[in-house]
């Protein structure tokens, strides 16, 4: 493996084409040429980098990121938790993610949404951290609700949470979703179901952890996330016992 | 290889709460700054030219809710060089007519890199992120990989931000369509 080769290519079996027509909004938003192949040079290999600096100490706890003192978000108060890796299993450490999701009712804090659900005043919907050296992060914040959208039918979105990934490359940029366990909404979302396999829509399903849960207070629920490693040949995956 | 990598799902219309939250209406959000409003920090040497333009859906309606990030080398064409994000940009387009405006310094050619800068594109309706690049009309091309793996010179011209006034170009994005901008799997 090396550490300053191009990134190895985007899986496309496991990332969902541009065009899925049961999404609607794919419809007119779906390049119809093909993708041109690249050979990565020094600005793909290369990406921003964000400090400790840029995060604030509440940024990671969207239960109070947001509220007034002494004041919390409403909805039943989770942990989301888990490592940034690439495919070698390797940490990506450093790494700035964002999340932003709906209030426990199912109802974005932004000028478009218009949904019947109320908006919650100490709750605004969205943080950020850094990953640690191992990859590790985690943050705070209430279980956000499903909610219907316009598609053309009776669609609702499964509760999610919208993840923004930095990696240590421009080719690893990566804004994805994470769905929880159990959730029925995901079998029928014509957005989860852009995706092809559905082991890649279980991955992007965070597990109940209650190794982590903490009594009398909240649970926690595990979700990792993997980017394109770099220089990963199948003769090197054999040396190394992959 | 022992994991596969994470699928992508759309950023959604509602994208800017999470990564430009004074755009989504939360002004007091992170001290009220958003990330990669500023491209380079203050004092790093170059010439100051405006990118602006729109983008487009397959009907030739502007897209009003996408998110477009920027990567660039310096004047002396290197990456990362001026601070750890220095020469990343993130603009929301703007709900009226999908305009966006990038105040940056001119990139220089990079090894055999014509002068560019990166973009991606994220909205609703976009399951995968769009790569694409901003070349210049007015410098050189030379013998830029993409440019010249592109044959068909409509195609290749969507990637040619044109020259418009002292400082500014203009660069417009076509998702779809006869005007199909040209996106790359980097
Ligand atoms: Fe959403």
């Amino acid at each position: 493996m090396s550490d300053n080769g191009p990134f190895n290519s985007q899986d496309m079996s496991l990332q969902p084409p541009a065009l899925t027509p049961d999404y609607r909004s794919s419809r007119l938003r779906a390049p119809h040429h093909k993708l041109l192949s690249l050979e990565q040079g020094a600005g793909e290999l290369a990406g921003p980098a964000f400090g400790q600096d840029v995060i604030g100490p509440n940024d990671n706890n969207l239960i109070i990121n947001y509220a007034a003192p002494g004041a919390a978000a409403i909805g039943e108060q989770i942990m989301v938790h888990g490592y940034l890796l690439d495919e070698n299993a390797r940490p990506v450490p450093e790494a700035l993610l964002e999340f932003w999701q709906a209030n426990a009712g199912g109802r974005y804090r932004h000028k478009k949404d218009s949904y019947l659900a109320p908006l919650d005043p100490n709750f605004g919907g969205c943080g950020r951290t850094i990953t640690d050296e191992m990859g590790y992060f985690s943050f705070r914040t209430v279980r956000p609700g499903p909610y219907p959208w316009p598609n053309g039918g009776n669609d609702w979105r499964p509760a999610h949470i919208h993840f923004s990934c930095f990696g240590q490359g421009w080719a690893q940029r990566l804004i994805t979703q994470m769905y929880f366990e159990g959730d029925p909404h995901i079998q029928l979302c014509p957005i989860v179901q852009t995706i092809p396999d559905p082991k890649a829509i279980e991955r992007l399903t965070a597990r109940l952890d209650m190794e982590h849960t903490v009594p009398m207070q909240f649970r926690a629920f595990r979700f990792d996330i993997v980017l394109r490693g770099r220089g990963c040949t199948l003769f090197e995956n054999k040396l190394e016992g992959n | 290889m022992s994991h596969s990598q994470s699928a992508s799902q759309t950023a959604g219309p509602y994208v800017h709460i999470g990564c430009t939250a004074s755009v989504a209406g939360l002004e007091n959000m992170y001290g009220g700054c958003d990330l990669g409003a500023d491209i380079f920090p203050p004092n790093v040497p170059g010439q100051k030219i405006v990118i602006s333009g729109q983008v487009f859906d397959g009907a030739g309606d502007p897209v009003l809710d996408a998110m477009l990030e920027f990567w660039q080398a310096d004047a002396t064409g290197r990456y990362g060089a001026n601070g750890p994000s220095g020469g990343w940009a993130r603009r929301a387009v703007d709900a009226e007519a999908g305009r966006y405006r990038l105040e940056t310094l001119l990139p220089a050619a990079s090894g055999e890199e014509a002068a560019h800068v990166k973009v991606w594109v994220v909205a609703r309706g976009i399951n995968l992120g769009l790569h694409t690049r901003i070349y210049f009309d007015d410098l050189p091309q030379g013998q830029d990989p993409i440019l010249v793996a592109i044959k068909d010179p409509g195609r290749r011209s969507t990637l040619i931000a044109q020259r418009s006034g002292d400082d500014g170009y203009i660069f417009d994005i076509h998702l779809q369509g006869d005007k199909e901008t040209v996106f790359i799997n980097v």
